[in-house]
């Protein structure tokens, strides 16, 4: 049982007149009940559509990699000398989706935020599959992809090593690690959860199947003290993922010269913005989780208004983020910088700068209000303008900074194909099935962290 | 040849056999049908697969191939005894070159070069350092035209009326013409401008055996305005050659000559030599240039007035009137500045016998015959002016000639027509109905290397050799003589030369060689014509060949003779007719290399555009890629505008062509033919010119030039008074320069490069070369217009408008091999490394693709293999550097600093036990460049030259503030402006 009660039942009691259906659902067996109801129901007609949509998107996905892969990456819209494009913005946008997830899980839960559990089991998940999504792109644009393992260092009779001063090779181990350490956080994580399914599962074949991936979990105490332990453990390890992983990808563009790249704000830019898109995606799930399942019992208000105050801090540092890399350009009077700038601002890319400042800097700052926060339909819609802020300001910093390179007579743009608006769109495919499955089939909320956070709030023992 | 992207699997190849017996090959049945049914496929059956061991084993077993009567089908040498150029070993040894020295005709003149074969495939071609219009140097023509030689859509089959034939049912309609030609009244031959004495002395044979025929000559771009010029101001045909090595002060009437005149190589380096400033020398010439179209002489100049075509004729009569010419009386009206004018004229006056005053071949004949006048006037005739016998062997104006021609053929006095070589068809002026005239003809035979548009109006199309495959000769723009030495023989068995299709006129027998040979033998006054022969060959020159000085005189009655100067200034449009600085008259619209080579100044690629001044379409209301329709004389093209900065206000310029059948671009549009507007009365200019906005858009594919120096401040330039007070101007103060990290001690070779902005003149020949010497491949146009094309070097075009005129600066820009290299910090792999010379290596095989090393090359000189751009056709395979890997698609090039010839010389030095001489090593682009622009050498050497250059107080790293330590850096450039016309001196 954890010591630290007393910032929660402050919460909980402050809040405790917006919570009308906390009540019903107090008892840990009554949550364990609310939760896994959600999965042992007939799948309704909605999921059926949406799972169809994200197959679809998923074909595309499988057609567009293909292609991609065997024709070539000359199907992008990418030139000398934008030589990143689609591939390494979407790379960006999916990997900082995923860090919200390991944010709230591991973070938040070394800073003993309990409220997190609210959000934990799904943000992890969500991690996990953003992850995935992101972590086909560094193979898919390269040029040669056949020969990807370059860039690891195995063990080979050349006696070659990979290139350690460069960045890309940082961020194929930061990538790979945080895929590995997400994937056995939020496995250790769901084992209590599996056992609960195992229990309340009453087909056989069921019962088996959450049992064998249980791996034998009865709930003793002694279970119990070794998986806070591990969880301890793995979100210490966890945690600085979240700030090295994006700071590394960061660092790709701060460690080369380009215009636009070379800025020593752009770790922590990158991870503050990572956390905001990763926040954003998260809201909109417990926003749609909290209506579709009926769970705002479990979900509360006071949740979601932290989680939505979360992005407004992180958007106010990318927020900062923007206006130091206006003024470094006026005040260094670097005369590269100040082209891009005015470029960028100015130049055949202005709408998507400004779409991006609109996103991402303007319409957050209503987040500021209660009001705000605590209503759904907005959150949703500041939610949805933050991705596409987001990702807006992942093409603002590669294709548009490549466009414009020292030499003016190299001075070329983004060339769109159909190609990279597949890109652009069909990963959501890759995305949603496997988050759609994981909304049926297993526990949306972590149960037994839920079960604490009701007793905790509720009163009860 | 089209572009390819992909493979063309148009034949069926067989496996590689490891031994190839050729005789048991030849015996099979079906083998033998196949070679007489489908020639070219036999030929490409034989290049199928081979290794490089088996192409030996056929180089030595020609024997068995001759037997087998396929002699001709694989480049093996002439049967002829031919001479290697210096310094080889006796045999042929796989991986080493052998150089044959040869010649190319553009335009009837010759330009010296070598050829360099590997194995016996002939792969690249360079400059001819022996040759006095090569003096080592190339243009983008020459090294272009080795792709023709392996055209696979080079015509290779004889074709009677449509179908296919052959040379043997030719000879025997031919004898049966000849038979009933009587004296020929009804026998016409048709060259181009012809100054090969061999051949000139068989057609004399042709008019001797057939005295009432009658040789006519034409092609586009004659030098008619030239010929007719001489004959107004001397009454007489001269040749005249210009000594800019000795001149201060040149005055071009639009005259492009540095690219596009014969000669133009060597006055290009003969210019530059006097302009080669140093710390200890700031002697310079000036130029001042008159042009009508945007000209890389034009943008070289010091000082430059972009002004109308027809108002250069009226300038020339004034300047001759100022300088005291007895040639009329100045025009009244002077679109000119008049301090330019006064300018040209002091310093023309203070140059007496240093000066030079050079016409444009599209000027007027009386803006040639006053340049003559103004010449004598000054002086110069005899120091910086040279006047020698025609060149030519029977100069004409080429129009005049086509013209009667034509009305004879309408008129059915014509019953055979020979056509050597050319496309009148296509190019004859608007108003020679040509093409029409020649389906009258009843017996018409055209030469040529394409079945093109003439061939298919002729009865007879005859598949032409190439000039690297067979023997013939030619003469210089001094009248120096070369031996057109093929180092193969003919690829293909089906192609003939014109000496054949003379021989046969003649009723001569012989090999071309045979006859050449024997003309040149029957010519020689010595004793010794085995050496003289031998001499010939190896040098590429036939010694002392170039034409005497003579002393023609100006006619007494110049002034009369040319006319009065009365018209006023013309009003309205003009348009401009310019040869292509990419494919020139249409003859090299086939070759994919010049067509996506970007035009010098407008960087525009695979297209033709309708270029004016930005002014000029602010007026016509349209705007870059509009497509206009341009009606002159009730005659219409259509083109895409492109504006130009500094062109001459209210002119249009279009060039020769583009709209032919015979092209390398897919698509091609086939409403730019300017030969369809070009009439005998405007053959260079017209005015009056209607422009209608179509309401349609082209895309064109361009590179990017620069308006106004950025802060980059890439290409630096100043004036001679500049660098005299200031020698360190260049030099811009900027932080950084500290480095944390140690700097890297090189001993050993140091490779480095300098290059001289002042002597860059923009022609683009070093791309042309890089090109071949790195097997560079062309994209496309679509490519193009991604920003994916493929040049390791490229030349970056600045216009720095300072009130009225505008200031080019060219330059051209490779890897610059920075011993900090951005890109290799952050290669994931390793794919590129610095090696202990200093020269930043692309190792192809590590590549994997991630292009972070374009990403971060400031420069932005890396390329990326997007596709599989090389093609797989065996036949373009043959021209490739078997020393350079050809990349696969996914993997990131760049130049290399030929590391290729540097390594060839160091294992050269290896044997001999020396080190490398500075000098040795010369990289496609040094090598190739007209003006010596481009120097490379070891830096760690004291006296090497590119050590010498660098320590000049001019010299300046481009974007060193970066600390990127380059090791190729640049010479500001330094012009020679008038002081006089700029108020005070003022940086450049």
């Amino acid at each position: 049982m954890l010591k630290d009660e007393k910032p929660f039942r402050a919460a909980g009691q402050a809040s405790a007149t917006f919570e009308s259906e906390a009540r019903p659902w107090s008892t840990p067996g009554e949550v364990t009940n609310k939760v896994t109801s959600v999965i042992f129901r007939d799948t309704p007609l909605w999921w059926w559509f949406a799972f169809v949509v994200s197959l679809g998107l998923l074909g595309l996905y499988v057609v567009m990699f293909l292609s991609i892969a065997i024709r070539g990456t000359y199907l992008w819209g990418i030139n000398v000398p934008v030589v990143w494009g689609m591939g390494i913005v979407n790379l960006i946008f999916w990997i900082g989706i995923g860090h919200a997830g390991t944010f709230i899980s591991a973070f938040l839960l070394l800073m003993r935020q309990h409220w997190r559990g609210a959000f934990s089991r799904f943000a992890e998940a969500m991690t996990l599959f953003a992850v995935a999504v992101a972590g086909i792109f560094p193979l898919l644009h390269l040029g040669r992809i056949e020969l990807f393992y370059y860039i690891l260092p195995y063990p080979n009779t050349m006696i070659l090593h990979p290139q350690f001063r460069s960045p890309l090779v940082w961020d194929s181990l930061a990538i790979l690690t945080y895929a590995t350490v997400s994937l056995i956080f939020w496995y250790i994580d769901l084992i209590p959860d599996l056992g609960a399914m195992r229990d309340k599962a009453k087909r056989l074949w069921v019962k088996r199947a959450y049992g064998a991936a249980a791996m034998g979990w009865r709930g003793e105490s002694r279970h119990w003290s070794a998986l806070h332990r591990t969880a301890y453990m793995l979100a210490a390890i966890a945690t600085p993922l979240v700030i090295s992983v994006h700071s590394v990808i960061g660092l790709d563009f701060a460690v080369a010269q380009v215009p636009g790249w070379h800025h020593t704000i752009f770790p922590p830019f990158f991870v503050a913005g990572a956390i905001f898109s990763g926040l954003a995606m998260v809201l909109i799930f417990a926003v749609l989780f909290r209506s579709g399942f009926g769970l705002s019992g479990l979900i509360t208000d006071n949740h979601i208004d932290n989680a939505a105050k979360l992005m407004l801090v992180t958007g106010l540092i990318v927020t900062y983020g923007y206006l130091i890399e206006n003024f470094a350009a006026w005040f260094t009077d670097h005369d590269y910088e100040v082209a891009l700038a005015v470029e960028r601002a100015l130049g055949t890319y202005a709408p998507l700068y400004w779409g991006m400042i609109i996103s991402n800097a303007v319409i957050i700052q209503a987040l500021w209000f209660k009001r705000v926060r605590r209503n759904n339909t907005a959150l949703v819609i500041i939610s949805i303008f933050v991705l596409i802020g987001m990702w807006l300001e992942r093409f603002v910093i590669v294709p548009v900074s490549l466009s414009f390179p020292y030499l003016e007579s190299g001075w070329t743009t983004f060339q769109w194909t159909i190609w990279d608006v597949l890109t652009i769109v069909a990963p959501f495919g890759l995305f949603l099935v496997p988050m759609l499955l994981f909304m049926r089939f297993l526990p949306l909320l972590p149960i037994h962290e839920t079960q604490q956070v009701a007793i905790e709030e509720g009163g009860h023992e | 040849m089209v572009h390819q992207t992909h493979d063309r699997d148009d034949y069926d190849f067989p496996e590689t056999p490891n031994e190839i017996n050729l005789t048991e090959m030849a015996e099979e049945a079906n083998f033998q049908a196949m070679l007489e049914e489908y020639p070219r496929q036999a030929a490409a059956y034989q290049y199928s697969g081979l290794s490089r061991r088996s192409f030996m084993k056929i180089m030595g077993a020609s024997l068995a191939l001759t037997g087998a009567g396929l002699a001709g089908c694989v480049a093996e040498p002439p049967d002829e005894q031919i001479i290697p150029y210096a310094r080889q070993p006796e045999e042929i040894i796989p991986g080493i070159p052998l150089f044959f020295a040869s010649a190319m005709t553009l335009g009837g003149y010759t330009t010296g070069l070598l050829i360099e074969t590997q194995e016996g495939r002939p792969t690249r071609i360079e400059g001819n350092p022996q040759h006095p219009a090569s003096v080592g140097a190339s243009n983008v023509f020459i090294q272009a035209s080795i792709l023709h030689l392996y055209d696979p859509e080079r015509s290779i089959e004889a074709r009677k009326d449509g179908q296919s034939s052959d040379w043997e049912t030719f000879l025997e309609e031919l004898a049966g013409v000849l038979e009933d030609a009587g004296d020929g009244a009804g026998l016409r031959i048709l060259t181009e401008t012809v100054t090969s004495p061999t051949l000139a002395t068989q057609i004399e044979t042709l008019l001797e055996n057939y005295p009432a025929a009658r040789w006519v000559q034409y092609e586009p771009v004659a030098q008619d305005n030239a010929v007719a010029g001489s004959r107004l101001a001397f009454d007489a045909d001269v040749n005249t050659v210009y000594n800019f090595a000795e001149a201060d002060v040149i005055l071009s009437l639009d005259a492009d000559f540095m690219s596009s005149m014969p000669g133009s190589l060597r006055y290009a380096r003969d210019f530059m030599d006097r302009r080669r400033v140093r710390e200890d020398q700031t002697e310079m010439s000036r130029l001042y240039a008159l042009e009508s179209s945007p000209t890389i002489t034009g943008a070289t100049a010091d000082e430059r007035l972009a002004m109308k075509a027809s108002d250069v004729e009226a300038f020339a009569r004034a300047l001759a009137a100022a300088l005291g010419v007895d040639a009329g009386d100045a025009p009244q009206f002077a679109p000119w500045p008049e301090e330019w004018f006064e300018a040209v004229v002091a310093d023309l006056e203070g140059s007496s016998g240093s000066s030079i005053v050079i016409a444009g071949p599209e000027q007027t004949p009386v803006v040639h015959a006053l340049a003559h006048a103004i010449n004598a006037a000054l002086g110069n005739v005899g120091s910086t002016v040279t006047y020698t016998d025609s060149v030519v062997a029977s100069p004409v104006i080429t129009t005049e000639d086509l013209a009667a021609l034509t009305e004879e053929m309408n008129n059915g006095d014509v019953d055979a027509l020979i056509i050597i070589g050319g496309n009148p068809a296509y190019n004859a002026p608007a108003d020679i109905a040509f093409a029409d005239a020649l389906e009258q003809v009843p017996f018409s035979m055209h030469l040529s290397m394409y079945a093109d548009e003439t061939s298919q109006l002729s009865t007879w199309h005859i598949p032409s050799t190439h000039y690297i495959e067979e023997w013939s000769d030619g003469r210089a723009f001094d009248g120096t003589a070369s031996i057109v030495q093929p180092p193969i023989g003919p690829l293909w068995d089906t192609v003939h030369s014109a000496h054949e299709i003379l021989a046969a006129l003649n009723g001569t027998e012989g090999t071309p060689f045979e006859i050449l040979q024997a003309n040149w033998e029957s010519n020689y006054e010595g004793d010794d014509f085995e050496s003289f022969w031998r001499l010939a060959l190896h040098d590429g020159v036939v010694p002392d060949s170039a034409f005497e000085a003579t002393s023609p005189s100006l006619r007494g009655d110049l002034a009369s003779a040319l006319g009065e100067a009365g018209f006023g200034q013309s009003a309205g449009l003009e348009i401009v007719f310019r040869p292509d600085a990419t494919i020139w008259d249409g003859r090299f619209a086939n070759n994919a290399w010049l067509q996506e080579l970007p035009t010098p100044l407008t960087k525009v690629t695979w297209d033709m555009a309708a270029l004016v001044s930005p002014e000029t379409a602010e007026e016509l209301g349209v705007v870059n890629e509009e497509v206009v329709a341009l009606t002159l004389d009730g005659r219409t093209i259509e083109a895409p505008i492109f504006t130009q900065i500094g062109m001459a206000p209210d002119t249009i310029v279009v060039t020769l062509g583009y709209g032919g059948d015979i092209t390398a671009q897919e698509d091609a549009p086939s409403n730019r033919n300017v030969y369809g507007m070009r009439t005998t009365t405007n053959m260079w200019h017209g005015v009056s010119v209607r422009v209608e906005n179509t309401g349609a858009t082209y895309n064109l594919a361009t590179s990017r030039w620069v308006e106004d120096m950025p802060e980059t401040d890439a290409a630096r330039a100043g004036t001679l008074r500049t660098f005299i007070d200031d020698p360190d101007f260049a030099h811009i103060e900027h932080s950084g320069g500290a480095n944390l990290i140690p700097p890297i001690i090189y001993d050993g070779y140091a490779w480095g490069m300098s290059i001289d902005l002042t002597s860059c003149i923009g022609c683009n020949a070093c791309m042309i070369a890089c090109q071949m010497e790195n097997n560079i491949p062309t994209v496309g146009k679509e490519a193009v217009e991604s920003g994916r094309d493929m040049s390791w070097i490229r030349i970056d075009t600045y216009y720095i408008t300072e009130g009225e005129t505008v200031e080019t600066r060219f330059q051209p820009v490779a890897c610059v091999h920075c011993e900090m290299a951005p890109c290799e910090l952050v290669c994931p792999v390793e794919a590129t490394i610095h090696d202990h010379e200093g020269i930043n290596n692309m190792v192809y095989n590590r590549c994997i693709g991630t292009r972070y090393c374009s990403a971060n090359c400031p420069y932005t000189v890396r390329r990326f293999n997007f596709e599989k751009y090389a093609s797989e056709l065996p036949i373009m395979q043959e021209y490739r550097n078997p020393n350079v890997s050809v990349r696969v698609e996914g993997v990131m090039e760049k130049c290399t600093y030929c590391t290729q010839r540097i390594n060839m010389a160091r294992i050269a030095a290896n044997n001999e036990n020396r080190l490398i001489e500075d000098g040795e090593i010369t990289p496609a682009c040094a090598g190739a460049c007209p003006t010596q622009a481009i120097i490379f050498g070891n830096i760690n050497e004291e006296d090497a030259r590119v050590t010498r250059l660098k320590e000049q107080p001019h010299d300046y790293g481009l974007l060193e503030e970066l600390n990127t330590i380059p090791r190729t850096t640049y010479l500001a450039r330094i012009t020679n402006p008038n002081d006089a016309l700029h108020g005070s001196s003022e940086e450049g």
